[in-house]
């Protein structure tokens, strides 16, 4: 019996990556970082800024997201992205370039107390990428 | 009769014409590609969203406090229509089709003696509505700059809209947009956004989910999200049937363009030859007259 399944990450322009030999993915939850492995409950939730990290047989892949929502059910993990960047794509210029439009969010003062955690969130995130 | 020298000019302006309305056909079905594939990539995240979105509120179990995008106000006396259309014309019956849409949805809404807001995306929609409902359009949007549709402008239309919603300008708002099906054939539509109208879609999947953090929560996350996602959708969708519009518009005028050529070049010769018959005669019945 094989521990895979499938993932699937869509952002609004296209069907961004599709795996089928995933064994285990780390997804930043609003909640905190979830893993999931095969035979998880099914299960809905959302994302904040942080590293999704894709464990499979065919090596190891991480993106850096912004937003979005999960869902996983028969094995099947659908995530669904409107910013999603490969790590293994972004060079340090795109990197500084994100880090400065989170950090310019997060100074803003006339924005709610989610909207202020989300960016205090990104810039955390990408600080840590350096 | 036209001169032949004014035929010759008029054969020489129409085909150059036919030579512009050609390329025209050519680019736009080179575009059209482009656009229908990015329309058929889009659709899997719409679809995934419709789905979450069914699954959580089918989900909730308080629907009296369910988030206000997806039960609506309570009362429906404020329209507000986004009527999307192009930035650029010669495309057929693109926009008109649109606009004929809206026209007679606005028309029952105002016989109602319900108040009508209206926003314009593209700068087409915008010419075409300000004759008569004017006084009506809050806001005119325009993506020239941008050369495809995406997500950004879609999410900027709406996050406008829920801004609007929020602050209680409206109870209903609905989007129009032509539904491409081919290249021939576009659909004006006419989609309710908010509050969310899920009829007709029955719940087939009864498996339960855990959510992480509640319901609630997710869906007043979510829902604002679909709203984008549904704006953007019908981006896409409208610039695959804008570009098989024009596809189709400009094919029909070359082909208008070839046969009005034919039918002048009929007459230039008919006219070439009465005159060289006219002078055959003069000289014929001047050398009989000797």
């Amino acid at each position: 019996m094989s521990e895979e399944f499938k993932v699937e990450i869509v952002n609004p322009e296209k069907s961004f990556l599709v795996k089928d030999d995933v064994s285990e993915v780390v997804v930043p939850a609003f909640e905190g970082e979830m893993g999931i492995l095969k035979d998880h409950i099914s299960i809905i939730s959302f994302l904040k800024p942080g590293i999704i990290k894709i464990l499979s047989k065919s090596g190891d892949e991480n993106y850096y997201v912004e937003d979005g929502i999960v869902e996983f059910k028969n094995n099947n993990l659908s995530i669904l992205t409107s910013t999603i960047f490969n790590l293994a794509d972004m060079d340090k210029s795109k990197q500084q370039d994100l880090l400065k439009q989170a950090e310019e969010e997060a100074d803003k003062t006339d924005i709610n107390d989610q909207s202020k955690y989300l960016a205090d969130q990104k810039v955390e995130v990408l600080k840590t990428l350096n | 009769m036209a001169s032949l020298d004014d035929l010759k000019k008029r054969i020489a302006s129409v085909k150059s014409t036919q030579k512009i309305t050609k390329a025209m056909k050519m680019v736009a079905a080179a575009k059209l590609r482009r656009a229908q594939e990015s329309a058929e990539k889009g659709r899997p995240y719409s679809e995934k969203m419709n789905n979450v979105i069914l699954n959580l509120s089918n989900g909730i179990s308080d629907k009296e406090n369910a988030p206000k995008l997806l039960s609506g106000t309570g009362q429906e006396k404020t329209h507000l229509c986004v009527v999307m259309t192009s930035d650029r014309g010669l495309c057929g019956g693109f926009n008109s089709n649109i606009i004929k849409k809206a026209k007679s949805y606005f028309a029952k809404i105002l016989d109602e003696g319900k108040e009508l807001k209206i926003i314009t995306v593209g700068s087409k929609g915008n010419d075409q509505l300000k004759r008569i409902y004017g006084d009506k359009i809050i806001e005119n949007i325009s993506f020239k700059e941008s050369k495809n549709a995406n997500y950004f402008d879609a999410d900027k239309v709406g996050k406008m809209v829920i801004e609007k919603f929020e602050a209680g300008e409206f109870d209903v708002c609905t989007i129009f947009y032509n539904q491409f099906k081919n290249v021939i054939t576009q659909i004006p539509q006419a989609q309710q956004i908010i509050p969310l109208n899920n009829e007709g879609e029955e719940n087939s999947s009864e498996e339960s989910y855990e959510f992480e953090p509640d319901e609630d929560e997710i869906l007043s996350n979510l829902l604002p999200k679909n709203i984008s996602t549904q704006i953007f959708k019908a981006m896409l969708e409208n610039s695959a049937s804008e570009q098989g519009s024009r596809m189709s518009a400009m094919d029909n005028a070359t082909r208008n363009a070839g046969e009005m050529v034919d039918k002048l070049t009929i007459e230039y010769n008919r006219s070439r030859q009465a005159a060289i018959t006219k002078e055959l005669i003069e000289i014929i019945s001047g050398a009989e007259s000797l």
